[in-house]
């Protein structure tokens, strides 16, 4: 495979983010470059998910500068994020569980959406021809996905593995130019894992989407990522290509303890 | 001038497929011939859109080099441009060889030396990968074309096209030399190969059976006539392209009568595009059938009592009478009235579920129906019939007559066919459908066909008092018990498969003293059985090994025994002894054939300490058993079976 790893388009310099008393995240700074995937690793509570909820404008760091697409940013609010081309999925799945596929989906256009409310409820004119704009790139990405089959079930009867599609669907139907998975791979089968592997390079490959993911399964991060960030207490311990991670000794203390 | 040949001529000069496709292209231009959903929406093509990509895609592969009588792999899902393709290599006398889609490289390996194949047409890039990983073994292998470019981005091989890329290059090479397509089409003989399909392979390697446009055509125009197929009808194509049936329903005879094919989004949305499509010609194997209908008794357990009553006490009308009004029999005014209600209250929203509202003929056929499950459908005023066939034969041999159904049998022989049976009680068919050869097997043409031109169906089977045909068994298959009395495996286990609890069973009893089986058990059946009493699994060999559910089988063998004394040829068949198998029979280890028939040796072979286990008397048997999964890494899976005696009942001899 042959991509072209682009500039940085985002770079964190100097994160410091606490929580009263706690420090969740000290001193960290790294950037991602366009097109490429960049993996957070790290133990329980080294602070990868407040990581990507500082990217995309959760939690407000109290130190350090943001500087995303040549901008600096200091206080920026989710949705201001999600207009940017920054979209995310959760650790815990967070889709609207009694709604379809189809509907979840269609939610992931909501910030693309011009016409107002009133417009939406006439579903005349304007409004129509937006839905219908909208629908067809909604059934791009089903087809993207292959969910076909379960357009129109709802997310609540479907398993696990699926859920995850659908909320990395979701993200994708807001067409995003960076997209943050927060543990895709969580609690999935190796079929799945395989699946949503699969998935995911598609994604960066055939969509250009820059892709920032936190995972645990060691080998997945590997084998897909372009650069890995390793946190651990809130601190950068390492950060380059996986084979100079995978040989780095803090890394290793970090994941196997220290030797005694 | 557009891409498109001219020929003209009376109908009855039709005897190609290429001739037929641009007649109709003339005569019904705008009418659509091909739909399929394509991002939600069903896109249409007409005949004119069909003949002019297909003239496009036959004029590329000659720029390419393809010749009269080169071979024309052919793998994927059912996808218009696929079936396009096969249009375009018989346009230029070449012949299509579909493949089974699901086949693994290793096994598309033998086809592709065997028929030396120069040119593929594959759908996506799954396809492309598997013929990559041998394209070492297969040096004659030039060029691959392509459907869906998804994925595709990163594969710069020069024999790699994007099929509207070789139209591109056929509309120039047409543009360059507009009289090539009439030329070639022109030259294409009714005796000519239209198509070589593989036979799956039950005995020994597959073979290539070479069938003309005229068997074909024959066998289309045949059932043409006996079910008044009009163009106006539309068929939903589903089921694997490399399967005879499929080429005679979605090709053959959608281009000999004119009606729609509709290919659906993906496999796994078949369900819910029959019911938008609602077909008015629908085929499906008997296991289809069988499924739908669980799914329906699933559900209505799940319904409240009252549609449960009302649900239940029309279905029992239906059994009475709904068959008898389908044939067109006498029926009393109270159960018509009744029947009308019923019709209004269930079957029609049923139908309408079912996606079969519109539907004037069903087929089924490829295994024997359970005569409870085939009057199930027919008495909701489904036309369902059975057909018999081999791909020798174009699936064309007998159809059953609308008004003159019997259940057991598998119909009078269709317009053109000859039967006879021979002295071993096998089979014999004649007339013009049957195949031109097998390819480069010239011992097994001579084997299969006899010196007065009859085809050896490998069948038992006889014509009943009014010229209905019936099947037993394979020939092969029908073996005898130790007693002497004969044991037609097949048979039996259509009886067992008939309980929805029962997906396969394997039933073995020659030259021993008793019967015994192997059961698979239906997983979304049992699974929903076992969740209703609260029984905990976690998967298929934890489900087969609960007590609840051996007795749960036990019942069914029972009943199946109970049945057995009543037909006095197959009484002494009773099982006597059981297990449950641990793990579902599948094709990727090899059990079933890709049209999934059981490979019964094999099957005998590799679990053999389990049938030295249930004829030795134990009471349990270990076993370990590899399994290969999708993805190509093997497991294990292991268990210790229990083995169960079944109730035999005293054989009812006719009263003396």
């Amino acid at each position: 495979m042959s991509k072209t790893i682009g500039d940085v388009i985002l770079d964190l310099q100097n994160i410091s983010l606490r929580f009263g008393g706690v420090k969740a995240l000290t001193d960290i700074s790294f950037d991602v470059r366009e097109h490429e995937i960049r993996a957070i690793i790290g133990p329980n509570g080294a602070g990868k998910s407040s990581m990507l909820n500082v990217i995309n404008g959760v939690y407000h760091p109290q130190e350090g500068i943001i500087i995303f697409r040549g901008r600096e940013r200091k206080k920026m609010e989710p949705h201001q994020a999600a207009t940017q081309g920054i979209a995310r999925t959760f650790q815990n799945i967070a889709l609207f569980k009694g709604m379809t596929v189809l509907d979840n989906l269609m939610t992931g256009r909501i910030t693309r959406m011009k016409t107002r409310f009133f417009e939406h409820a006439l579903w005349w004119g304007r409004a129509q021809r937006e839905e219908l704009e909208h629908r067809k790139k909604v059934e791009e990405v089903i087809d993207f996905l292959e969910i076909q089959h379960i357009r129109k079930t709802p997310v609540s009867r479907l398993p696990y593995g699926l859920q995850k599609r659908v909320e990395l669907g979701r993200a994708l139907a807001a067409e995003p130019s960076m997209l943050l998975l927060d543990e895709p791979m969580a609690g999935m089968n190796v079929e799945e894992k395989q699946d949503m592997c699969r998935f995911i390079l598609d994604v960066n490959d055939q969509l250009g989407t820059t892709i920032v993911l936190i995972e645990h399964d060691m080998g997945v991060v590997m084998d897909i990522s372009d650069r890995v960030v390793v946190l651990d207490y809130g601190k950068k311990i390492g950060d380059g290509v996986p084979e100079e991670v995978k040989n780095n000794p803090e890394v290793i203390k970090a994941y196997l303890g220290a030797s005694h | 001038m557009p891409l498109q040949a001219t020929i003209t001529g009376p109908s009855d000069g039709l005897q190609t497929f290429p001739r037929l496709l641009f007649h109709h292209a003339r005569v019904r231009g705008t009418a659509p011939a091909i739909r399929e959903k394509d991002l939600g929406i069903w896109q249409t093509w007409s005949w004119a859109d069909v003949a002019e990509r297909v003239g496009a895609l036959a004029c590329g592969l000659a720029s390419l080099g393809f010749q009269r009588g080169d071979h024309l792999a052919v793998i994927g899902d059912n996808r218009p441009h696929l079936y396009m393709m096969m249009s375009a290599a018989q346009c230029l006398g070449g012949v299509p060889v579909p493949l089974y889609q699901d086949a693994v490289a290793a096994e598309m390996l033998f086809v592709f030396q065997d028929a030396e194949i120069r040119f593929v047409a594959v759908e996506d890039q799954e396809q492309v990968d598997k013929l990559l990983e041998i394209r070492e073994q297969i040096p004659q292998l030039q060029h691959i074309v392509y459907d869906d470019p998804r994925g595709m981005r990163h594969y710069n091989q020069p024999f790699l096209h994007d099929i509207h890329a070789l139209m591109e290059m056929g509309r120039i090479h047409h543009r360059n030399h507009p009289d090539f397509l009439d030329q070639e089409v022109a030259r294409g003989q009714p005796d000519d190969v239209s198509v070589m399909l593989y036979t799956s392979g039950t005995t020994g390697q597959p073979k290539g059976v070479c069938q003309s446009h005229g068997a074909f055509i024959a066998a289309a125009r045949g059932s043409m006539q006996t079910d008044q197929l009009a163009p106006d009808g539309d068929i939903l194509s589903y089921l694997p392209m490399a399967w005879v049936g499929d080429h005679l329903f979605s090709f053959a005879q959608a281009l000999v009568v004119g009606f729609t094919i509709n290919c659906p989004e993906s496999s796994d949305t078949v369900t819910a595009d029959l019911r938008e499509i609602g077909p008015t010609y629908y085929f499906a194997p008997p296991r289809v059938f069988e499924s739908l209908l669980t799914s329906i008794m699933i559900r209505m357990e799940d319904a409240g009592a009252f549609k449960r009553t009302l649900f239940h006490y029309f279905l029992d009308v239906a059994k009475r009478c709904g068959a008898d009004l389908l044939d067109g029999k006498p029926v009393g005014l109270s159960d018509r009235v009744l029947y009308g209600l019923g019709n209004w209250l269930i079957y029609g929203p049923l139908r309408n579920v079912l996606g079969m509202s519109r539907i004037r003929v069903a087929y089924t056929a490829g295994a024997a129906i359970g005569p409870d499950l085939f009057r199930f459908y027919r008495s909701i005023g489904i036309n369902l019939k059975q057909f018999y066939g081999q791909t020798e034969t174009c699936a064309y041999v007998c159809l059953q007559p609308d008004r003159a159904i019997k259940f057991d049998s598998v119909g009078l022989p269709a317009p053109g066919v000859e039967i006879k049976i021979a002295d071993n009680g096998e089979v014999l068919v004649k007339g013009p459908m049957l195949l031109k050869e097998y390819y480069k097997r010239p011992d097994a043409t001579a084997e299969s066909l006899n010196a007065e031109g009859y085809f050896l169906t490998g069948d038992a089977g006889f014509l009943d008092a009014d010229g209905h045909l019936k099947i037993i068994d394979r020939a092969k298959d029908v073996g005898k018990l130790a007693n002497g009395a004969m044991f037609a495996p097949n048979y039996i286990e259509n009886k067992l498969k008939f309980f929805q609890y029962i997906k396969e069973a394997v039933c073995f009893g020659h030259d021993r003293a008793m019967v015994c089986a192997f059961i698979n058990l239906d997983m979304g059946a049992v699974g929903n059985w076992a969740e209703r009493r609260n029984i905990p699994y976690s998967g298929y060999a934890d489900l087969a090994g609960k007590p609840e559910v051996c007795e749960l089988i036990r019942e069914c063998v029972e009943q199946v025994n109970a049945a057995l004394t009543r037909e006095a040829m197959v009484a002494d068949s009773q099982i006597q002894r059981f297990l449950v198998l641990h793990k579902e029979l599948d094709p990727d280890d090899g059990e079933l054939t890709r049209t999934r028939k059981v490979r019964r040796n094999f099957v005998a072979k590799k679990y053999a300490v389990l049938i030295d286990a249930l004829y030795s008397g134990k009471a349990n048997q270990f076993i370990t058993t590899e399994v290969k999964f999708e993805d190509g890494r093997r497991g294990q899976v292991s268990a210790d079976l229990q083995i169960i005696d079944a109730k035999t009942f005293a054989t009812v001899r006719k009263a003396a």
